[in-house]
C-alpha cells in the first residue's frame, strides 16, 4: 500500500512550486471567505460564501448572456489597449527622440497616468455619444500612458555601446531601431504594455458600468441593481478572468517576441 | 623611430592602410575648451598592430572614437587607403570595452550580426559565424546566450562579430579591461594568433604595459592633456609571440622602458584629479 501522504494530495501539489503556491493560496482565500460569510463575521447579503457564488454561474449563462458580455468587454478591452498600445509606443519613442519634448512633456504623463481619468467620461459621451466608441477611447486614454512611459524608459536605458556597435556596421536609422533599440528595450515597453491592458480594462468595465452600456460593466450593473448579489461576484469573476486572458495572451506574444528579436 | 610623431617614413613607397594625419579635437565645457587630443598624427602600415598606452584622460579613447567614426568633428583628416574618411564605415571595425554583444542573440546570432545586416542569405552568414566562432575558440558555443558565457568569451565574440565584416583596420578599446589577469594573458595569446593568421591591421588602446609589448609592432606613448604622441617605441620581440616570453629580459626592458615615459604622464594625470577631487 502507498504512503497515506500521496493518497490526500497529489505530488505537484504536495511539492513546493508556483502552481502549487497559487492553488493553496486560492483554496484557502475561499475558505477563508466561506466560513467568514457562513459563521456570519461578515455580512451573508452583502458578500455571500463562495458556495452560493460558483452555482450562479450556470445561471448567467443561461439567463444574462455572459458570453455576450464578457466577449464584448474583452473585444472592447483588447481594442482600447491595442489602440493605447500603438499610440502610447510612438508617444514612448517621441519622447525619447526628441529630447525637449521628452524633457517637457514626460513628467506631465507621468501626472496623467497617476490621475483618475475615468472621470473624464462625461466629455468623451459628449463627444462620441453613449456607444462602444466612448468605452474604447476611454479605455484608450487610460492605457496610453503607462505604455509612453515605459517605452520611453525602455529606449532611454538602450546601453549606448550596443548603438555604437550599430553605428560602426554603417545601420540605417531603421535598422538601428529593427535591429538594436526595439529588441534591447522590449521587456520595458511589454512591463508597459501589461500596465496599459490592466488600465484600459479597468476603465472599460467603469465605464461600461457608470454610463449602462453593454458588456461586464453593464451586466454588474444590472445585478447589483437587483440585489442579486451572488452572481454580481460571479459577473466579477468573470472580469477577473478577462484580465487573465489578457495577460496569458500578453505572456505569448512576448515570449514569442523575445525568442524572434 | 622619431619622437612626435608615428608617421611611416621608412615605407615611403607603399601607401599606409591608416593614415591619422594632424588630427586635433577640443570639447567646450563649462570649465573652458579642453583639448582632448592635439596635433596627433600616425601612420599604420597593412598587418601591423600598434599600441596607443597613455593615462587616464590623455585622449586616447577620443582618438579611438574619431578613427572608429563615432565622433566626425574634429580637425585634422584620417585616410583609409590613401581616401579620407569621416563617421562610421564598415572598413574599420571596433572593439568596445564595454560588454557589447547582443544579451538577446546567441553567440552565432551575434556574430552573424553584421552579415545579417548588411543582407547576406542565412545560409552563407551562418557558415561565415561558424568559422569565426572556431578561430575565436568557441566552437560549441553556437547556440549559447551571452548571459551563459564568461566576459573572456563574451569579448571573443564581440571580436569575431567585428571580424565578420573583413574590416581593414581592427580598432580594440581596451578590450579585456574588465577581465581577470589570467583571462586576459590567454586572450592576449589567442589575439596575436587571430591577428597574425589573418594579418589583420589592429590598433589597440590599453592602459596595461604588458600587454602593449605583449601584442605590438609599436607602442605610441601618449601625453596627459592635452594628447599628444610623446614617444612611439619599436617592439622587435619575435614573432610568433605568447604571454611566456613575459618573462624574459628583453620584455622587461621594453615594459620599463615604456614605464619609464609614462610615469610621467601617469603623474600629471594623478596631480589633476586630486586637485579636481580638492576642489571640490
Amino acid at each position: 500500500m502507498p504512503p497515506f501522504e500521496e493518497n490526500l494530495m497529489p505530488a505537484w501539489l504536495l511539492k513546493p512550486n508556483p502552481i502549487s503556491a497559487r492553488f493553496l493560496f486560492l483554496a484557502g482565500l475561499l475558505a477563508v471567505w466561506e466560513i467568514a460569510s457562513v459563521a456570519g463575521l461578515m455580512s451573508r447579503f452583502i458578500v455571500p460564501p463562495p458556495s452560493e457564488i460558483f452555482p450562479t454561474i450556470a445561471l448567467l449563462f443561461t439567463d444574462y448572456d455572459l458570453t455576450g458580455s464578457f466577449l464584448r468587454t474583452f473585444g472592447e478591452t483588447f481594442a482600447a489597449a491595442g489602440l493605447g498600445a500603438l499610440g502610447g509606443m510612438l508617444g514612448g519613442w517621441w519622447l525619447h527622440h526628441n529630447r525637449v519634448a521628452g524633457k517637457a512633456y514626460t513628467d506631465w504623463v507621468a501626472a496623467i497616468a497617476a490621475a483618475p481619468l475615468v472621470l473624464l467620461f462625461p466629455l468623451f459621451l459628449v463627444i462620441f455619444g453613449r456607444n462602444a466608441a466612448t468605452i474604447v477611447a476611454m479605455g484608450t486614454v487610460a492605457s496610453l500612458p503607462p505604455v509612453v512611459l515605459k517605452t520611453k524608459e525602455g529606449l532611454d536605458n538602450v546601453r549606448s555601446v550596443l548603438v555604437d556597435v550599430g553605428r560602426t556596421f554603417g545601420l540605417t536609422r531603421w535598422q538601428q531601431v529593427k535591429m538594436i533599440m526595439f529588441p534591447a528595450s522590449l521587456p520595458t515597453i511589454f512591463t508597459g504594455l501589461r500596465l496599459g491592458l490592466v488600465f484600459a480594462l479597468i476603465n472599460v468595465v467603469g465605464v461600461e458600468y457608470l454610463i449602462g452600456f453593454g458588456g461586464m460593466g453593464l451586466l454588474i450593473a444590472e445585478l447589483g441593481d437587483r440585489f442579486e448579489i451572488a452572481g454580481m461576484y460571479a459577473a466579477i469573476l468573470f472580469v477577473i478572468l478577462t484580465s487573465i486572458c489578457f495577460f496569458y495572451l500578453t505572456e505569448k506574444l512576448e515570449t514569442w517576441l523575445l525568442s524572434a528579436r | 623611430m622619431s619622437d612626435m610623431t608615428a608617421l611611416d617614413n621608412t615605407a615611403a613607397d607603399t601607401l599606409p592602410t591608416l593614415r591619422i594625419d594632424r588630427v586635433t579635437k577640443s570639447f567646450h565645457t563649462a570649465k573652458g575648451k579642453i583639448t582632448a587630443v592635439d596635433d596627433v598624427s600616425l601612420d599604420i602600415r597593412q598587418g601591423e598592430f600598434i599600441s596607443i598606452i597613455g593615462p587616464s584622460g590623455c585622449g586616447k579613447s577620443t582618438l579611438m572614437n574619431m578613427v572608429g567614426g563615432l565622433i566626425a568633428d574634429f580637425d585634422g583628416q584620417i585616410l583609409l587607403d590613401g581616401k579620407a574618411v569621416r563617421g562610421c564605415q564598415p572598413s574599420i571595425g571596433m572593439v568596445f570595452q564595454e560588454e557589447s554583444t547582443f544579451p538577446w542573440r546567441t553567440a552565432i546570432e551575434n556574430v552573424a550580426f553584421p552579415l545579417e545586416a548588411a543582407g547576406m542569405e542565412r545560409d552563407r552568414r551562418v557558415a561565415r559565424a561558424r568559422e569565426l566562432l572556431d578561430l575565436v575558440g568557441l566552437t560549441g558555443f553556437e547556440n549559447h546566450y551571452p548571459s551563459e558565457l564568461s566576459g573572456g568569451m563574451r569579448q571573443r565574440i564581440a571580436i569575431a562579430r567585428t571580424l565578420a565584416f573583413e574590416p581593414k583596420v581592427l580598432l580594440m578599446d581596451e578590450p579585456f579591461a574588465a577581465l581577470d589577469e589570467q583571462t586576459r594573458l590567454l586572450l592576449g595569446d589567442k589575439v596575436v594568433q587571430i591577428q597574425q593568421q589573418l594579418r589583420q591591421t589592429t590598433l589597440l588602446i590599453t592602459h596595461n604595459i604588458s600587454e602593449a609589448v605583449h601584442l605590438s609592432d609599436r607602442v605610441l606613448i601618449m601625453t596627459f592633456r592635452p594628447g599628444r604622441i610623446k614617444r612611439v617605441v619599436e617592439i622587435n620581440l619575435p614573432r610568433p609571440r605568447s604571454s611566456e616570453m613575459m618573462g624574459s629580459e628583453k620584455f622587461a626592458k621594453f615594459v620599463a622602458e615604456i614605464w619609464h615615459d609614462l610615469r610621467e604622464e601617469a603623474s600629471k594625470g594623478l596631480r589633476e584629479s586630486e586637485a579636481a577631487a580638492a576642489a571640490r
